[in-house]
C-alpha cells in the first residue's frame, strides 16, 4: 500500500523497483486532489513538474543511478524561494512573486533527486503558532479528537509542513523553526520535526523573519526520514554568512546508538506550576524510557527560562522589522500606488500585510526606536547572552536535555485567544533552544486524553544532532507510535 | 509604560504602514499589553553581561574579489510591479 511507505522504506522499494517514481508521485498527487481542498495544506501545486521530475527520476533508478532522495515526493513550505514557482511567506505582499533563484536547502534536495509537489502553507511569513494567520486561509489538522468534527489547529509556522506529512500527502516535508516553528506544529500533528543547530543549514533563498534564529529543518513521519532529509539540506554554503563550514555527517547512521551511559538532563524550570497533568505524565513517561534504554538521568537548572519568550519577541520582531522593509512595492511584491512615494510604500504595506504581521512590525519598529533601543532590544541581547550561557552550562554536565515539546495538544481553530501573548505562550519550551541557537527536535509519544498527538523534545549540544537522533530513535522505539489520523491518504472517505 | 495613540501613529510612520484611526487604536491595546508583558526583562541582572548578536558560531570569511554573480538585468526586473524599460519606477519624488 503506496501511503503505508515511509520516505526510507519508499527509497529502498525505489530502488528495488518495487515501485516506480511515476506511480509514486501519481499516488500522492491524487491524495492530494482528495483531501487538499479540505486541509488547505499546499498553497501552489506543481503536478506536471512533479510527474516530469518522476519520469526522469524513473530513468536514472533504472541504470542504478539516483541521489538519497531519487523520486521521492516532498513538499516545500512557502518561504523557501522555488526558481519559477511562485513562492508567498503566505502573505498577500507576495501574491504573485516568482523568484528566479532557488534557496540553497531545496536545491540540495533537488540535486539529490526529491520531487516537490508544490508550496505548502505557513503562517504569513512565518509568524505564527497556529497556521491560521496565513493569507491564503488557515491550514485544518488531519487529527480529531474524539467524537469531535472540530476543527484543529496544525500549530505553526510550518502548519501545512505538518499536516501534508500527516496526511500522508507528502512523505516529508521542509519547515523552518525561528521560535518552535518545526517542532510544535510536528507535536501537534503526530510526526518528527528536527531543527538542527543555527548555521548548520543555509539561510540562502529562505525568506528572512528573525534572521540571528531562522533555521531549516526536516519534518517527516519518523526520523529515520528525518536524518535522509537534514543529510542532503545541511551543509555550506558560502551564498550565507552564517553558515557554517562543517562536515555533514550520516545522520541516519547515528539512529542506533542508542543512549548507554549517555547523561539526560531533565530542566526544573520547564516543570511549571500550570503544565497539564497530562504533559507532566508524557514526559515522566520520556524519563523512565530513556532509563530503561541505559541513560543516566540528572536534574539541571536553566534559570532564565521564564525570560526565554519576552526576550524572544523582542529580538525577533526587531529583526522582523528591520527584514520586512523590504517590501516596499518597489522592485517586486505588490503595489499599492500613492501620490507620493511615502504614500505608495504605506498604502502598499497596510494592504499587503495582515494584522499579525504589521503588529510585530510595529512592535519591532518601536524597541528599535530611538529612545527606546537600551531599554528593549539592548536588554534583551543581553538576557539572550545568560539563556545561552544556561544551556551551555548545564552541557557541563549532561549530553542532552528532555523536556515536553509544548504545553498542550492541538486545539480547535476557534480556541485560539485573542490575546497575542496568550499564543505566544505555545512556544514557552520551543523558543530557549532556539534563542541558544543549540539543535532541537521533537517526536511523537503519544495522545492526549481527548485523542490528539503529544511530542517530547530533546535539546542538544551545538552540532550534536547525532546525539539527538539516536536518543529520539530510543524514544520512538518505546512510543511506538503508530495511529493515524482521521483525514488519512491511506484511509478512503 | 504607557503607548498613547500618538506614539503609536508615530511607530506606524517610521514603519511606513498606513492606519487607519481604529486600527490605531487596536494596534495600541495589543502592544501595549505585550509591552507590559516584556517588561519583566528588567528583573533581571544584566551588569557585565555582553549582549548576544549571533549564535557566535560561524566565523567572518574573506572571498576574492570577483564578481561571482551578475549579468541577469531581465532576472532582477521580473518581479517589478511596475517598469519601464529597464528601470523600476515609482511616483515623482523630486519636483
Amino acid at each position: 500500500m503506496v501511503f503505508d511507505y515511509t520516505l526510507a522504506s519508499a527509497r529502498d522499494a525505489l530502488r528495488k523497483r518495487e515501485i516506480s517514481a511515476v506511480e509514486l508521485v501519481n499516488a500522492h498527487l491524487e491524495a492530494i486532489e482528495r483531501l487538499d481542498g479540505r486541509l488547505n495544506s499546499f498553497i501552489t501545486r506543481t503536478p506536471d513538474q512533479a510527474r516530469e521530475a518522476a519520469k526522469a527520476a524513473d530513468e536514472l533508478l533504472a541504470k542504478g543511478e539516483g541521489g538519497a532522495l531519487c523520486g521521492i515526493p516532498l513538499g516545500i513550505k512557502d518561504l523557501f524561494a522555488t526558481e519559477g514557482v511562485r513562492t508567498t511567506a503566505a502573505s498577500h505582499i507576495l501574491d504573485n512573486f516568482i523568484p528566479p533563484y532557488e534557496s540553497t536547502v531545496t536545491a540540495n534536495l533537488k540535486r539529490d533527486g526529491a520531487i516537490s509537489l508544490g508550496k505548502l502553507n505557513l503562517d504569513e511569513f512565518a509568524m505564527g503558532s497556529t497556521n491560521l494567520t496565513s493569507a491564503f486561509g488557515g491550514v485544518e489538522n488531519p487529527w480529531k479528537r474524539q467524537g469531535s468534527d472540530a476543527r484543529l489547529v496544525p500549530g505553526g509556522s510550518s502548519g501545512g509542513s505538518a499536516a501534508a506529512v500527516a496526511a500522508g500527502l507528502v512523505l516529508g516535508a521542509t519547515g523552518t523553526d525561528t521560535g518552535g516553528s518545526i517542532r510544535q506544529p510536528a507535536s501537534f500533528c503526530g510526526i518528527a520535526g528536527v531543527k538542527p543547530t543555527y548555521g548548520r543549514c543555509s539561510r540562502f533563498g529562505t525568506i528572512a523573519f528573525a534572521s540571528s534564529l531562522d533555521q531549516a529543518g526536516p519534518m517527516a513521519k519518523n526520523l529515520r526520514d528525518c536524518a535522509i532529509m537534514l543529510e542532503s539540506m545541511a551543509g555550506f554554503d558560502a551564498k550565507d554568512s552564517t553558515s557554517v563550514d562543517k562536515a555533514v555527517p550520516n545522520y541516519e547512521a547515528a539512529l542506533d546508538r542508542g543512549v548507554k551511559g549517555m547523561r539526560v538532563g531533565i530542566p526544573k524550570e520547564y516543570r511549571t506550576d500550570n503544565l497539564p497533568e497530562e504533559i507532566a505524565a508524557l514526559w515522566d513517561q520520556g524519563i523512565a524510557w530513556l532509563k530503561e534504554a541505559g541513560a543516566e538521568i540528572v536534574d539541571v537548572s536553566l534559570p532564565h527560562t521564564k525570560y526565554g519568550l519576552p526576550t524572544y519577541y523582542i529580538a525577533a520582531l526587531a529583526e522582523a522589522s528591520s527584514n520586512l522593509a523590504r517590501y516596499d512595492g518597489v522592485r517586486y511584491g505588490e503595489r499599492v500606488t500613492g501620490p507620493s512615494l511615502d504614500a505608495l510604500y504605506e498604502a502598499t504595506r497596510a494592504a499587503g500585510f495582515g494584522d499579525e504581521v504589521k503588529r510585530r512590525i510595529l512592535l519591532g519598529t518601536h524597541v528599535l526606536s530611538s529612545g527606546y533601543y537600551d531599554a528593549y532590544y539592548l536588554r534583551a541581547q543581553k538576557v539572550r547572552t545568560l539563556l545561552q550561557r544556561d544551556f551551555l552550562q548545564a552541557y557541563e554536565k549532561v549530553d542532552m536535555l528532555l523536556a515536553p515539546t509544548a504545553p498542550s495538544g492541538a486545539f480547535a481553530w476557534d480556541e485560539k485567544p485573542t490575546d497575542p501573548v496568550q499564543v505566544y505562550l505555545n512556544d514557552v519550551f520551543t523558543v530557549p533552544a532556539s534563542l541558544a541557537g543549540v539543535p532541537a527536535l521533537s517526536v511523537p509519544a503519544g495522545l492526549d486524553s481527548k485523542g490528539v498527538p503529544l511530542g517530547l523534545q530533546l535539546i542538544g549540544r551545538f552540532f550534536d544532532e547525532e546525539t539527538l537522533f539516536a536518543a529520539g530513535h530510543v524514544l520512538e522505539k518505546a512510543a511506538a507510535f503508530s495511529h493515524r489520523p482521521t483525514l488519512h491518504a491511506g484511509v478512503s472517505a | 509604560m504607557s503607548l498613547d495613540a500618538k506614539k503609536v501613529a508615530r511607530i506606524a510612520r517610521l514603519a511606513r504602514i498606513g492606519l487607519s484611526d481604529d486600527e490605531v487604536q487596536t494596534y495600541q491595546k495589543d502592544m501595549e499589553g505585550i509591552i507590559d508583558w516584556v517588561e519583566q526583562l528588567n528583573e533581571v541582572d544584566i551588569t557585565d553581561v555582553p549582549p548576544m548578536v549571533g549564535t557566535g558560531l560561524a566565523t567572518a570569511r574573506l572571498r576574492d574579489d570577483v564578481v561571482t554573480d551578475g549579468e541577469r538585468r531581465d532576472d532582477v526586473l521580473s518581479n517589478a510591479p511596475e517598469r519601464e524599460g529597464p528601470f523600476f519606477t515609482v511616483p515623482k519624488v523630486v519636483e
